[in-house]
């Protein structure tokens, strides 16, 4: 009995070690991929209800998952050295889109984001949302740290050209994640203190100017947010469709499915930018919990990895990547919850759509790499 | 060397200093999004619980089924029957795209045009697709179980007569409530009460799910009219072909049952077709035989004649001294068209003699002539109730001078709608007693009020019989086999201060048969042009046409079987 017992445990145990060998030779993280596929699976689960119970739709959503964890794959197998070296590639090419799209892109809905190459449409500053952190971190790993004035302004140029490019597209949303992808890497490369009260002082002073930069629609929205009943029916109808939705749920929720603001569609862009809502209006308090868990657990793993990296570039990156992250959580929540303006950002792995989802599992892949490899390189 | 750190020490103390403080950033953050979420899922549950709510349930009425119009026999006038619209949500049914030629077909269209319907309103989640479809049709549609396609139940009220019953009945608005006529004056008996249903409602205000019945709708009741529908096809035919042949601008004809007081027809011209929306301009759906008034002219003078002979101041044979031929009353000269000299009470309304008539008014006693015609029902709206009724003009006797009573003698200087006219002549025709008109079948006959005696009335109708003869102005007026009592009128229209001595209005009201009067009728034709514009060659032949024909619908016997030419015997010769 003892014996079969025993085992029985290291049967458990070789097989255990089996997928910790195939984890750690395809340089993949154990728990940062269980807790991503949580969140996909969350995601489905959710998003079924959220699009109204329609099946092709979540199909669609299965594959796009599908081609970003293969992109996940990808990037965790490219040996950091080479991300670090092609980091200035990615960000020219960026760039260069970023220009072609502002001159040849086709304007779709108010907005010109978009490049037609053949049968593929995407937007050149989903890829900046990697390559501006990862060229910022190219730009400082190599200079003294902490930067001097001369270098600081360099790599803030660095960051606010793309940033500048993707709000005048317009998307705000974008914009503010790529400028604080880069602005995370300035900061965790150890921007001076006195430096980050001066900015806390200009600040102010800066949103003003920033102010007058900002699209009709966009000062709107931050208007709105102070008060959303000005314009009920307007520029107001999200934030209070969305709190009611959220409200109305209550500490249980409605039960899956069962969401009156959701299904009967009060609440706009449910299955996308306001699935939040849609998880408070059916899973209620706990529902919101258990994903605001399941976000930090992402988070503060993703933090530990950037924190064991040796290598400067890969701890500049996987920091930014990390609170890149928490920022999408922050701010669709923090939208969607009627405390942050309305923002085009999505709530990260569960809002349905196909680039963010491939950009940020692409980020993480990135992120497992430079673990895997955090003892190898230095050299 | 010690006490100074590597760089690499350095950064790796700085970069916790900082991760640490971006740990304590995300904790505040993540605080701030717990908070938000109990503020409003704990705190703020129950108001916004509310609001919620407030936004999708909703208490919908059930329609009720508008009670029916039938005439008297039960002849259907206007019915509400159920139609169905079908509408569909293009992003549902766009999932199923090969459904769209069986969709096409159920609605007798091509598919092209669904196809382009469907794809040019994507955005839209509510298309509809087909109206009014008879029920059944659209249970085909719906037995298709395609989804994305809705039925919406509504009620369709429908005239089957169009134009010919269209200003009695009047017609319901959009929401099924009556507007005019009949359908408004008997809106209470004919809406009912919508029920009441508590459901759910989508953003479109959509309807989603059913949830209960607060309240069965009660169905309004049918409303049985007193019209006789095939004597109104034929009074409409009739004013119809008279209004063409004299181009004239309008017309009415009233037929009232003397016996009951009810409105056997009433037909306008301008007409309009109720079951088309498109003809609702008020100068067509107007009832001008209630609602519009006329100086009656002549018409007028057989009621003079009765007051005269009901005050004791006349008597049947009472002959009247016209020479010569004109009389001055201030200074107005008023005038015959020839000198009719000394003649009978007969004679002067068989000519028309305004001279006459001017003596006979002038002496009688002021309010005694004004109680008569008041309580003819002049200057007061008839107790039919028809909405929008005109109560004429008819001024209090103390007013009067001498005169407004010669003129008003002849019928100027006062005005009545049709529908009166015909109120007074059914007076007449009952033997001088005045039962309420209206519109609703009566069983049993209404006690009136006695306006003159029997005996006056007997009197004058037999005088009327002389204005439908040769030596009358209102031959054209007769009927074959019956006697007709009746009187001629040509009114000057009055307009802008005076009268046009060019635009007429043609009259001719009577009873029949004039031995035992059934049926009072009023024709009026509103400026016939072409040369004839005389009441007796106008209004006199639609009288003849409408009233002859109503008489042997109702099957009333003949009093005048000496015009009727003999029979011939007829064998009847056995088939081979």
């Amino acid at each position: 009995m003892a014996e079969f017992y025993e085992d029985s445990q290291s049967s458990a145990r070789r097989t255990l070690s089996a997928s910790g060998k195939l984890l750690r030779r395809l340089h993949l993280d154990g728990p940062l991929l269980a807790l991503l596929a949580a969140l996909m699976v969350f995601s489905l689960f959710v998003g079924y209800s959220a699009s109204g119970e329609n099946l092709t739709r979540w199909i669609d959503q299965v594959q796009r998952f599908g081609v970003a964890v293969v992109a996940m794959l990808v990037m965790a197998q490219l040996p950091p050295a080479w991300l670090r070296r092609i980091s200035p590639v990615i960000y020219g090419l960026g760039i260069a889109m970023l220009l072609l799209v502002t001159t040849i892109g086709p304007v779709r809905m108010g907005a010109q984001r978009w490049l037609d190459i053949g049968p593929i449409s995407f937007q050149p500053s989903e890829l900046m949302k990697l390559a501006v952190p990862m060229m910022a971190a190219w730009y400082l790993h190599e200079r003294p740290l902490p930067p001097s004035a001369k270098h600081l302004a360099i790599a803030l140029l660095i960051i606010v050209v793309p940033a500048g490019l993707v709000i005048e597209q317009p998307d705000l949303g974008t914009g503010l994640l790529v400028a604080s992808a880069g602005l995370f890497v300035v900061f965790l490369g150890g921007l001076s203190w006195w430096l980050i009260g001066a900015g806390a002082v200009v600040a102010p002073f800066a949103a003003w100017i920033g102010w007058h930069f900002l699209h009709d629609y966009q000062r709107q929205r931050v208007l709105t947010l102070l008060d959303p009943s000005q314009d009920p029916l307007g520029a107001g109808y999200h934030i209070i469709q969305s709190m009611i939705a959220i409200g109305s749920g209550g500490v249980f929720g409605k039960g899956w499915t069962n969401g009156s603001q959701a299904q009967l569609e009060f609440l706009p862009e449910r299955s996308t930018d306001f699935v939040f809502a849609v998880i408070g209006e059916e899973l209620g308090l706990l529902g919101q919990g258990l994903l605001l868990v399941l976000y930090l657990g992402v988070i503060g793993r993703a933090l530990y990895m950037a924190s064991e990296c040796q290598d400067t570039f890969a701890r500049l990156v996987s920091g930014a990547f990390a609170l890149t992250f928490f920022v999408y959580v922050f701010v669709n929540a923090g939208m969607v919850a009627g405390i942050l303006p309305v923002v085009g950002v999505p709530l990260p792995l569960v809002s349905y759509g196909g680039t963010s989802a491939v950009t940020l599992l692409a980020s993480f892949g990135i992120l497992m790499s430079l673990y895997r490899h955090r003892k190898l390189v230095g050299s | 060397m010690k006490w100074k750190r590597t760089e690499a020490e350095v950064q790796s103390r700085q970069f916790g200093l900082r991760a640490t403080l971006v740990v304590a950033a995300i904790a505040i953050c993540g605080v701030a999004i717990v908070a938000r979420a109990i503020d409003l899922q704990v705190l703020k549950h129950g108001f916004l619980a509310e609001q919620g709510a407030e936004r999708f349930m909703r208490t919908a009425p059930i329609p009720a089924h508008r009670g029916p119009i039938v005439d008297r026999f039960g002849e259907p006038l206007a019915v509400s029957t159920p139609v169905d619209t079908v509408w569909v949500d293009p992003r549902e049914l766009t999932q199923a795209p090969e459904q769209f030629a069986r969709l096409a077909k159920a609605l007798n269209r091509d598919k092209a045009w669904l196809t382009r319907r469907v794809t040019s309103n994507l955005e839209s989640r509510y298309l509809v697709l087909a109206r009014q479809l008879q029920p059944d049709e659209a249970a085909k549609v719906e037995a298709l179980g395609i989804p994305g396609v809705y039925l919406e139940r509504e009620y369709r009220r429908y005239y089957p007569a169009g134009e010919v019953t269209g200003h009695l009945l009047g017609f319901t608005g959009s929401e099924d409530q009556g507007q005019e006529g009949l359908e408004l004056a008997f809106e209470q008996q004919l809406a009912g009460i919508d029920g009441a249903k508590r459901v759910i409602q989508d953003r479109m205000g959509r309807f989603v799910e059913n949830v209960d019945s607060i309240r069965a709708p009660r169905p309004g009741a049918e409303l049985v009219t007193s019209l006789d529908l095939r004597i109104q096809y034929l009074a409409y035919r009739e004013l119809k072909g008279a209004i063409q042949e004299f181009r004239a601008r309008a017309g009415s004809v009233v037929l009232v049952d003397v016996e009951t007081g009810e409105v056997l027809a009433m037909v306008n011209q301008p007409s309009f077709n109720p079951n088309d929306r498109s003809q609702f301009d008020v100068a067509r759906y107007r009832n001008r035989a209630a609602t519009d008034i006329f100086e009656p002219g002549s018409t007028i003078k057989p009621f003079i004649v009765a007051a005269g002979l009901q005050s004791g101041k006349l008597r049947a044979d009472s002959v009247i001294d016209t020479n010569p031929g004109f009389i001055k009353v201030g200074i107005k000269l008023i005038e015959d068209k020839h000198n009719l000299g000394a003649v009978d009470l007969a004679t002067i309304l068989a000519k028309s003699s305004n001279v006459g008539m001017t003596q006979i008014a002038l002496a009688l006693d002021r309010s005694q002539l004004w109680n008569t015609l008041t309580g003819l029902g002049f200057g007061q709206v008839t107790p039919a109730g028809f909405p929008g009724e005109s109560a004429g003009l008819l001024s209090h006797h103390s007013h009067w001078r001498d005169i407004g009573v010669a003129t008003m003698s002849y019928g100027y200087g006062l005005s009545v709608t049709p529908l009166q006219l015909a109120q007074a002549y059914a007076t007449l025709g009952a033997y001088g007693e005045r039962r309420p008109l209206t519109f609703t079948r009566v069983d049993a006959p209404p006690s009136g009020e006695r306006v003159f005696d029997a005996r006056v009335a007997k009197d004058v109708i037999g005088m009327l019989e002389r204005v439908v003869t040769r030596d009358g102005t209102g031959i054209r007026a007769s009927v074959q086999g019956y006697r007709v009592a009746g009187k001629t009128g040509t009114a000057w229209k009055s307009h802008a201060g005076g009268y046009s001595t060019d635009r007429y209005m043609a009259v001719f009201a009577g009873v029949v048969p004039a031995k035992n009067p059934r049926l009072a009728a009023v024709v009026m034709i509103d400026e016939p042009s072409g040369g004839r514009f005389y009441g007796g060659e106008v209004a006199a032949p639609v009288f003849s046409a409408v009233v002859g024909g109503a008489l042997r619908l109702l099957a009333v016997p003949p009093d005048d079987l000496s015009a009727v030419p003999s029979a011939t015997l007829v064998q009847a010769v056995p088939a081979r």
